[in-house]
């Protein structure tokens, strides 16, 4: 790598060193834990300890063993701590649905029945006379578990131990995880195919007319994300600004879908990322000498080979470092697919916040989130490897 | 020279951030959460400010969207830096077993048989009763909708129908469009073959449907005719209704109601003044004055009472309103909610 | 003689502002020409309107007596070496110099061979494969020559191509371009503010003031016979002295200097007050009375300059500078002499 691209790069990267300062103080410590908590699975035994060491010798394949009954209604009777209590509960419905008001129903039985080793716990709640429930508890007892990591990807344990595929229908992380990087892909595609022009717009166009392109790419920045969906569905909603224009030139007869769908997704995106393709490739753009376009012209360059063969292999890391960005920061969006999205553009950041915010389940939030970084990872990865090629595109 | 500015942004960004820490740091007045919008606006002018000039210390209000994982979050850090929420059954349930929440004296706030039964929980006390609900907008359809196998009903009302994004909300109005009585709604959600049923009924509806997430979508969809119907929040309803002259109708029979509660964070460091506030909010001659502002339903039962005529007819309290709508079961869905959301991803992506 | 390059009647105008008035501007084949005056005189802009990169106002521009006026710059076969060489930073010497070759559709093995052969002949053959920034200004210079001469083009273009060199550099580059100049024949237009570049390079040079020509000639007749007043002034150092034309004849005429007559060439009319260029090398010096166009002088002021000396001469209300060989003998200030020099060294400039 020559000098002058080294100081390129550095000079795209320290316009955003703050950024990457911010997502090193406020993303990766915060995903470190997250990353922890979806392999941790302690929950269960701090709670039922003696239920988990009954359970050793049960082989999982019908109802439990009375002396099992005993140390959970023993252990249920002596827990103190309500929260150690709330995550152990939390943990174990979120393996079979229903624990919740079993476990509050059979704690309260436990805790005013007069001899706890008795109790009968069909009595208290027939569901206990499903192996299920007490499979769920001995699955739950090893410190740690890969059900987080294999959920994430629409897997699971079977009763014999094997990995196999959640059967259709009941699961659609992958989908949903494919159709995050198909749309970020899009958005750093078509941020790339905008941001590009734009900035040698910018590069090339002097004083006022300068600042008012880059205050342009900027304002979607600073503009708070309800105002900007609200202008974007008064824009693109069926008898909105774009399809009523449209319709009176007469060059559509039926309303285009514009909003909830996967075009309004991409557009809504591309505007608010814009600034994070611009301003890298801008920054490299500014630094390139005035006269070397001129100067291919007159070496015999007609302007699109001028362009391939001098300013895009001038731009490139600029070009590079913003569909970094735009990609990266794409992937974690979900309010916007949410709100100009259609059923099927809901990105995985929904699905991760509905398992943090929605339901406090940071396992299956952080096993989301650690396999969404894995593949981001894998992609930049690729990307260096790429961009270091020293081919240069048409050479 | 332009690694020095960097540099500078740098430093510039740390001190903010740790400004930021030592204030948050300090002590801290009393923190009332509650759902933001025009509601928390109402909810400022009666509650909030004459709690402040009544107590004579000051009151800070901040909105949140929902969410167990931020109230366990805010608990287990400690310190929690809310201490008065508002929140929805399955966050009373959820986080009344798990131990997030103070108890409440019910003696300061006039005993539990002043309030809807429902109302009453050892955690918290209900603030309001809302409705989610089938509504259209009276101006643009010609004959009114009445049940949810109306709004399923594409020949009839042809056009697109908002539906919140999610299980919640969608399949019980599915069950209920299928037939099945708003009684029996969540017994049979309850069985594999009643979820198999609403998903089913959903199918068929489904390339109709604009899913909406946050409640100020589905009176955009309708004000622009996006959408033919769909179901939305009451209060907003009748809030746009007064504030901008529209003519939206709410659909009573088949609506699910809900109560939100004011709680106590655990660890509150103003956990009397949270208690005094709540009682303030739950006193009738306090409470009753909300329905002016906003259509929502009033669980102390005296302020109840005491609503004018005319604003009693939009409540979801309303008897007649009341008598085919269908109460929310925080159980149920505090239980199911994480497998059938992953249900409803999978069928939607289908 | 056949023009290669003409320009007619070009015009150009940025906004309101004329920078070049009415050019009209022939260039030979082979020839090499310097736009030479201050900057802001238009000369670049008229190199940039040649090479295409700006269009004229109205007027057109002819190569070998086809207009190129609308033609694109990249179909004009003119290598332009710009004034901070251009070189392209991502490529190395040799995809530099085979730049042009390849927008050409030369063949591979072809761009090779002659990418080498023009590398050889400026001897960076060693460079060829490191990048810009890593050669030194001169290294970079020629890199730039090399590039703007390997594809052949008819025209070679320099915008002040020299300017970024120190001095020994600079004086060393000149050379080597008046050698690549003869040696292919080229034909160059080269832009410079520097007199002595001009004069030390051009078969012709064409002096701008404000857009306009004021004169275009062979160094030696631009500086033995300025025309304007302008064109004295710029080029070297001159003595203004003003008269009045007592008698005119073909190519001479009689100007009266104060009390003094003098014999001047140059084409004037009776009666006209004009403006006199005397170079101050022409001026002779001596303590015996002279035949014709003679002043008696005293030395003013003496200003020693190592192989020469400067004197300040004063006669009357005139006030020459002269300049003198050291061995010249001694002019203390003070002493009285005798200036004179030949009528052909003294113009009248047009005023």
């Amino acid at each position: 790598m020559s000098r002058a691209s080294v100081r390129d790069r550095s000079r795209a990267f320290a316009l955003v060193a703050p950024l990457v300062l911010f997502l090193a103080l406020f993303f990766v410590w915060p995903l470190w834990t997250m990353v922890t908590a979806s392999v941790v699975d302690d929950a269960v035994t701090k709670v039922l300890p003696r239920t988990a060491v009954a359970m050793a010798d049960w082989d999982g394949s019908d109802l439990p063993p009375p002396a099992v009954h005993g140390a959970l209604a023993e252990d249920l009777r002596t827990a103190q701590d309500q929260q150690a209590l709330g995550e152990a509960v939390r943990r174990l419905n979120s393996a079979v649905s229903g624990f919740r008001t079993l476990l509050t129903r059979t704690v309260t039985a436990a805790r005013e029945a007069p001899d706890p080793a008795a109790l009968d716990f069909a009595a208290v709640d027939p569901r206990w006379n499903e192996p299920r429930f007490w499979r769920a508890i001995k699955e739950a007892v090893p410190p740690y578990t890969d059900r987080n990591l294999l959920a994430a990807l629409d897997l699971r344990r079977d009763a014999g131990g094997s990995i196999v595929a959640e059967e259709p229908g009941a699961a659609a992380n992958r989908i949903i995880m494919l159709r995050t990087f198909v749309i970020a892909g899009s958005v750093t595609l078509a941020c790339a195919a905008i941001g590009l022009p734009y900035a040698m717009l910018a590069a090339a166009a002097g004083g006022v007319m300068r600042a008012l392109l880059l205050l342009a790419v900027l304002v979607p920045l600073w503009t708070s994300l309800l105002v900007r969906t609200a202008a974007w569905f008064i824009l693109l909603q069926q008898e909105g600004l774009i399809n009523r224009t449209l319709g009176s030139l007469g060059i559509i007869d039926a309303p285009l879908p514009l909003i909830f769908n996967r075009l309004g997704v991409i557009i809504a995106m591309t505007h608010v990322l814009l600034p994070f393709m611009v301003l890298p490739i801008y920054s490299v753009l500014i630094a390139v000498p005035r006269n070397l376009m001129p100067a291919a012209a007159s070496l015999g360059a007609g302007p699109i080979r001028a362009f391939w063969r001098v300013l895009l292999p001038l731009a490139m890391p600029g070009l590079m470092s913003g569909c970094l960005l735009v990609f990266m920061v794409a992937i974690g969006y979900y309010i916007t697919p949410a709100l100009v999205g259609g059923a099927n553009d809901q990105m995985i950041s929904s699905v991760i916040a509905f398992y943090a915010l929605g339901t406090a389940n940071w396992g299956m939030a952080g096993a989301l989130g650690l396999i969404l970084l894995a593949v981001t990872l894998l992609l930049y990865l690729v990307y260096g490897r790429l961009s270091r090629s020293p081919q240069l595109p048409g050479a | 020279m332009r690694s020095v500015r960097t540099f500078a942004l740098v430093g510039c960004l740390s001190a903010v951030v740790g400004a930021w820490g030592i204030i948050g740091a300090e002590a801290r007045d009393l923190t009332v959460v509650s759902w933001g919008g025009n509601y928390q606006d109402a909810q400022r002018k009666i509650y909030f400010e004459p709690f402040a000039k009544q107590s004579g210390k000051p009151l800070l209000d901040e909105s949140w969207d929902g969410g167990i994982g931020v109230i366990a979050a805010k608990v287990k850090a400690g310190v929690p830096n809310w201490d008065v929420v508002q929140v929805e059954s399955e966050e009373l349930a959820l986080g009344c077993a798990d131990g997030f929440y103070e108890q409440l004296d019910w003696d300061k706030l006039g005993g539990k048989d002043k309030f809807l039964p429902a109302a009453v929980s050892d955690c918290g006390v209900g603030a309001i009763v809302w409705s989610t609900a089938l509504s259209y907008d009276a101006d643009k359809l010609k004959e009114a909708p009445a049940s949810w196998a109306d709004f399923w009903d594409v020949q009839k009302f042809p056009g697109k129908r908002g539906l919140r994004r999610g299980p919640k909300y969608a399949l019980e109005f599915a069950l209920m469009a299928d037939g099945v009585a708003p009684a029996d709604v969540y017994k049979e959600l309850a069985t594999p073959t009643g979820v198999d049923r609403a998903f089913k009924k959903l199918d068929a509806l489904k390339p109709h449907i604009v899913w909406w997430e946050s409640g100020a979508q589905p009176l955009q969809l309708l004000a622009s005719g996006e959408v033919v119907m769909t179901s939305a929040y009451n209060g907003r309803i009748s809030g746009i209704n007064k504030a901008e002259g529209k003519n939206f109708k709410v659909v009573w029979p088949g609506s699910i109601y809900a109560i939100d509660s004011w709680v106590i964070l655990k660890d509150s460091p103003n956990k009397d003044a949270a208690m005094d506030f709540i009682a303030f909010a739950s006193a009738p001659e306090n409470q009753v004055k909300l329905p002016e502002y906003i259509a929502y339903g009033l669980p102390n039962k005296e302020a109840a009472g005491a609503v004018p005529a005319n604003l009693q007819a939009d409540l979801p309290t309303a008897p007649d309103n009341l008598a085919e709508a269908v109460p929310l079961d925080a159980d149920f869905w505090v239980d199911n909610i994480e497998e059938l959301n992953k249900r409803f991803n999978a069928w939607l992506a289908q | 003689m056949g023009a290669f390059i003409a320009f007619q009647d070009v015009t150009k105008n940025f906004g309101a502002v004329t920078v070049v008035d009415r050019l009209d501007l022939q260039i030979a084949k082979g020839e090499f020409l310097s736009l030479l005056g201050p900057s802001g005189s238009g000369k670049t802009t008229i190199l940039m309107m040649l090479a295409g990169f700006e269009r004229p106002t109205s007027g057109a521009i002819l190569l070998a007596d086809k207009p190129i006026t609308h033609l694109p710059p990249h179909r004009r076969q003119m290598g332009v070496v710009f004034q901070n060489y251009a070189l392209f930073p991502h490529m190395t010497v040799a995809e530099n110099v085979a730049f042009p070759l390849e927008m050409q559709r030369v063949p591979r093995a072809e761009i090779t061979r002659r990418v080498e052969r023009a590398l050889d002949m400026v001897r960076l053959s060693p460079l060829k494969d490191r990048k810009p920034s890593q050669l030194s200004g001169g290294q970079q210079q020629r890199v730039a020559l090399t590039r703007a001469l390997v594809f052949e083009p008819d025209v070679i273009l320099m915008d002040e191509p020299l300017g970024a060199l120190d001095k020994q550099l600079r004086e060393h580059m000149q050379l080597e371009i008046r050698d690549l100049h003869r040696r292919l024949g080229l034909t160059i237009v080269f832009v410079t503010h520097d007199q002595s570049e001009a004069l030390t390079m051009s078969d012709r040079i064409a002096v701008f003031n404000a857009g306009k020509v004021e004169q275009i000639d062979t160094p030696q007749a631009v500086y033995d016979r300025p025309r304007t007043r302008f064109v004295a002034e710029f080029i070297g150092e001159t003595n203004l002295v003003e008269g009045k034309v007592v008698e005119a004849g073909a190519q001479q005429a009689v100007v009266r200097v104060g009390e003094t007559a003098l014999n001047v060439s140059g084409e004037v009319s009776p009666g006209r007050d004009v403006s006199l260029s005397l170079r101050p090398e022409r001026i002779r010096l001596g303590k015996e009375p002279a035949a014709a166009n003679a002043l008696n002088v005293t030395v003013a002021d003496c200003i020693y300059h190592g192989d020469h000396m400067r004197l300040v001469l004063k006669s009357g209300t005139i006030e020459l500078v002269a300049r003198a060989e050291r061995l010249a003998g001694d002019w203390a200030v003070g002493t009285e002499a005798v200036a004179s020099f030949d009528p052909q060294d003294c113009t009248v400039l047009a005023s």
